[in-house]
């Protein structure tokens, strides 16, 4: 009995290993379809590079384009915790940070908080943030800008110099 | 038979430890120097770094390029800020196409950089990262030719990295000689600190510097670091010793090393079990039990944790306690059944598609180790025993590029649903204003004509008073009703011509006279007047400029009315087309990529299902001859038993009062089986079941 039952696994055994053989991948498949992959990334790389262009164009001309952008200068003792952002007297973005991004703040990128489209002339912005330094001192402050649109797109950085409780505004 | 055994078991770990040595350090991470900016000159760069430091390759990928795009296509891009940050990004998109797997392209636009005029310290640069790509896709021959196009001095902040490089690329050429060089000089550096040690003890031992090597590692193994990472690298490299000894038979060594490894860590399964086996092998079964039982309390998805079911058992029969060996191969049978059972699901749970399924799931980017638990979900297979392979560096590449593609797909629906939402809107505007333009246009057109006609006046008021600057001529400055005199005076004159009998002498007089007072008032005025006219035209050139300014923005607005709608049709439609010749593409590799991770996972999953078999007949076998052996033995007690009984019996009928015979004493203590257990029934019932498959 144990000799049927030997046999039957070993014969079971080399149908698995037969198998798995045939169904081994080989390197030159995996490269082909890793080249084709990059290829297919690229492609959509472009398109939405296309997409993005078209998007601006059609949702926010450069006649009426408002943009603003959040940049912790000089702060990586600082954590900004959130952001409220109010243009023409109105809530235009709240925003709670996660980790990775304060991290990516803190090395010095830039977030676009908000697009929007105005008219030209004179648009009131109040800007209020919160954050704590490494020690877990609680920093809060609010500030106030004049956001002058004019016929161009209009780019404005709010940076936010954390450990000193101070927003600077800076048109671009 | 041990001693062969252990050293087979030795054998595949430090291969499979030494294999992973040299991978130490993830070889492409993101180049913090490549995305560091001093001082940010432009937003939109800025905008792109943001998202690379939250690995959001992609997005940065796409903003950097839109921006390099529109740079290259600037009249005068020296104006633009991005110019500042040109080159920089240029850079940056090829490391960050490194990040995102794109290596081909991210080796040609260095291939480019190393072929073009660009000072030597670039090109070191570049070629630097060019070898990091080829060492990435294993090609180590090419990532040498890389290395050897650096020439002179290399930047200080990539030095020890390349340095580093070069020794791991030497390490799989097989080159160890010259990476122990190059790893000696190494030592002491901060950011690289245990991963030198560890590949210079590696290739010490590679190159037959046994003592050098096991040395270097052993000072690693006793203090690498206090973080979770140093610490599993010490492990690690108590391990490797561990085994390494054990592969030389210096056995009392291997123990030590074993023991040193954490109780908790990710290496302790494979840790216990060589420690048991070190013990087995130097013939003390009962502490090899030690380590052993400990292990097979732990997650019975673990290769080594199912071993050390079948040592355990195996201890015990060397230690003649037949019938707990029994009982034990009773208990590993009972977990290989069910684990055969539970591997079997995941492999139809597989085939079904549940994993790529699951792979597929929002919470892939939201959850940390998905992959693992993913397991967690309804028919979904059992990911622990996929873990190793999931380690694996081809797993992590179909892994990444199958989760890339899906990003892609669910991207390009998002597009293909806001190309939708671009028409809707693009018709509700051509609805809204295609009514009301014409009629705002013949507006405009009279309002046209009317500010021409105003703006010519103004112009023929300016020369006008310009030309008064020259030519000075009070009369042109009179007031209505000065102009009204003067008019009445001349009419006078007129009338006194054609009828001189009127004319008298004190009417010429009177004539004369008012004709100088006005004169004389006109005169005396005229730089008041022509001071005011000015400042009057001056005011005038204001309103004027308000109605340009009015007239471009109403110019502008039409504008971009007609822009709002107009001329968006075949670029849509051209995208559309290319989204969703994209999205074909991307089903298709999707499917390919999905086989691929498929088939991996079930060839893992069928390997350890047909190891599990193994261990099962080794177990029915060892079972039966436990059950044997603890029968033989319990007949030979049995037998002792009734010689002692019959003994006794013999010498009561010597004695006038015969002795109650005492119960039965088990000379090793073990209890003795009263009657054959249950599963002393059980081979026969599978082997027949068996047959009759």
């Amino acid at each position: 009995m144990y000799r049927i039952l030997m046999a039957a696994v070993l014969l079971m055994l080399a149908a698995v290993s037969n198998a798995q053989e045939a169904s081994q991948v080989s390197r030159e498949e995996i490269r082909g379809l890793d080249e084709q992959i990059q290829d297919v990334k690229k492609d959509v790389i472009s398109l939405t590079s296309e997409l993005n262009r078209l998007e601006e164009k059609l949702l926010f001309p450069s006649n009426t384009q408002v943009a603003l952008f959040v940049s912790l200068p000089d702060s990586s003792e600082f954590s900004l915790e959130s952001i409220e952002i109010k243009l023409d007297n109105q809530i235009v973005a709240h925003h709670l940070y996660t980790y990775r991004e304060i991290e990516a703040l803190q090395l010095g990128g830039v977030q676009r908080i908000h697009t929007a489209n105005v008219q030209t002339g004179a648009h009131p912005l109040e800007v209020t943030y919160f954050g704590k330094s490494k020690s877990g001192k609680e920093y809060r402050a609010t500030a106030s800008y004049s956001v002058d649109k004019a016929v161009g797109p209009k780019f404005v950085e709010i940076q936010i110099a954390g450990n000193q409780s101070a927003i600077n505004f800076k048109d671009w | 038979m041990n001693s062969r055994l252990a050293s087979a078991i030795a054998g595949a770990a430090l291969t499979a430890l030494c294999a992973v040595a040299v991978q130490a350090k993830a070889p492409v991470d993101p180049d913090p120097e490549a995305l560091h900016t001093e001082k940010l000159r432009d937003l939109f760069f800025g905008e792109a770094l943001f998202n690379a430091h939250q690995d959001k390759y992609f997005d940065a990928i796409t903003e950097l390029d839109t921006e390099l795009k529109q740079f290259r296509l600037l009249d005068d891009p020296e104006l633009d800020p991005f110019s500042l940050h040109f080159g920089q990004a240029e850079f940056a998109v090829g490391d960050l196409e490194l990040s995102y797997r794109m290596h081909r392209d991210a080796g040609r636009a260095m291939e480019q950089v190393l072929k073009g005029n660009v000072p030597q310290p670039i090109k070191n640069e570049a070629a630097f990262r060019l070898a990091k790509i080829h060492y990435h896709k294993q090609q180590f021959a090419d990532a040498l030719h890389a290395l050897e196009l650096i020439e002179g001095r290399v930047p200080e902040r990539v030095r020890a990295d390349e340095q580093f490089l070069r020794a791991r690329v030497y390490m799989q050429l097989g080159r160890f000689e010259e990476a122990v060089a190059l790893l000696k000089d190494l030592k002491g550096e901060k950011s690289l600190a245990g991963f030198v040690e560890y590949n210079l003890g590696i290739a010490l031992l590679k190159a037959g510097y046994t003592e050098k090597g096991v040395l270097e590692l052993d000072g690693l193994g006793r203090n690498a670091g206090s973080d979770d990472a140093m610490g599993a690298l010490q492990d690690k490299t108590n391990l490797l010793l561990g085994f390494q000894l054990m592969e030389a038979k210096e056995y009392e060594r291997a123990r030590t090393y074993f023991d040193r490894v954490q109780l908790s860590g990710p290496f302790s399964n494979q840790a216990l079990l060589g420690a048991g086996w070190v013990e087995a092998n130097a013939g003390r079964y009962d502490r090899a039990l030690v380590p052993w039982q400990l292990l097979a309390e732990r997650q019975p998805t673990n290769s080594a944790v199912q071993e050390a079911m079948l040592a355990v058992p195996y201890a015990y029969g060397k230690l003649d306690v037949h019938s707990t060996a029994a009982v034990n191969y009773g208990h590993a049978l009972d977990l290989f059944g069910a684990q055969v059972d539970v591997l079997t699901q995941s492999i139809q749970s597989i085939r079904e598609g549940k994993l790529l399924e699951a792979l597929r799931r929002k919470e892939a980017s939201q959850v940390k180790n998905w992959v693992v638990e993913l397991r967690k979900l309804p028919d979904a297979p059992e990911t622990h025993y996929l873990l190793d392979l999931m380690a694996s560096n081809d797993y992590q590449e179909f892994l990444r590029n199958y989760q890339d593609l899906n990003d892609l797909l669910e991207r390009n629906k998002d597009w293909l649903q806001s190309l939708d939402s671009f028409e809707e809107i693009i018709a509700l505007r051509r609805g809204y204003y295609e009514p009301i333009l014409p009629g705002l246009d013949v507006q405009f057109r009279q309002v046209d004509a009317r500010i021409k006609m105003r703006l010519e006046q103004r112009q023929r008021l300016a020369a006008r008073i310009e030309n008064l600057l020259i030519n000075r001529r009070p009369e042109l400055l009179a007031k209505s009703d000065e102009t009204e005199s003067r008019l009445i005076l001349q009419q006078i004159r007129e009338i006194l011509a054609y009828n001189p009998s009127l004319n008298s002498e004190e009417t010429e007089a009177r004539v004369a006279r008012l004709e100088g007072v006005l004169k004389f008032q006109l005169s005396r005025e005229f730089d008041e007047r022509l001071t005011e006219a000015y400042k009057h035209l001056q005011e005038l050139d204001i309103v004027v400029a308000t109605l340009q300014e009015t007239y471009q923005r109403y110019v502008r607005s039409r504008q971009a009315a007609t822009h709002s709608y107009e001329g968006y049709a075949d670029q849509i439609a051209s995208l559309r087309g290319g989204l969703n010749r994209a999205q074909d593409r991307i089903d298709q590799l999707m499917a390919r990529q999905g086989r691929m991770l498929e088939q991996l996972a079930i060839n893992e999953l069928d390997q350890r299902r047909s190891q599990l078999e193994s261990y099962q007949i080794k177990a029915r076998f060892a079972l039966a001859d436990s059950y044997d052996r603890a029968n033989e033995l319990q007949e030979q007690r049995a037998d002792a038993r009734k010689v002692e009984q019959y003994q006794q019996q013999v010498e009561g009928l010597k004695q006038s009062e015969p002795e109650e015979s005492e119960p039965a004493v088990n000379p090793d203590g073990e209890p003795l089986p009263t009657d054959n257990p249950p599963e002393l029934e059980a081979p026969e019932q599978e082997m027949e079941s068996a047959s009759d498959e």
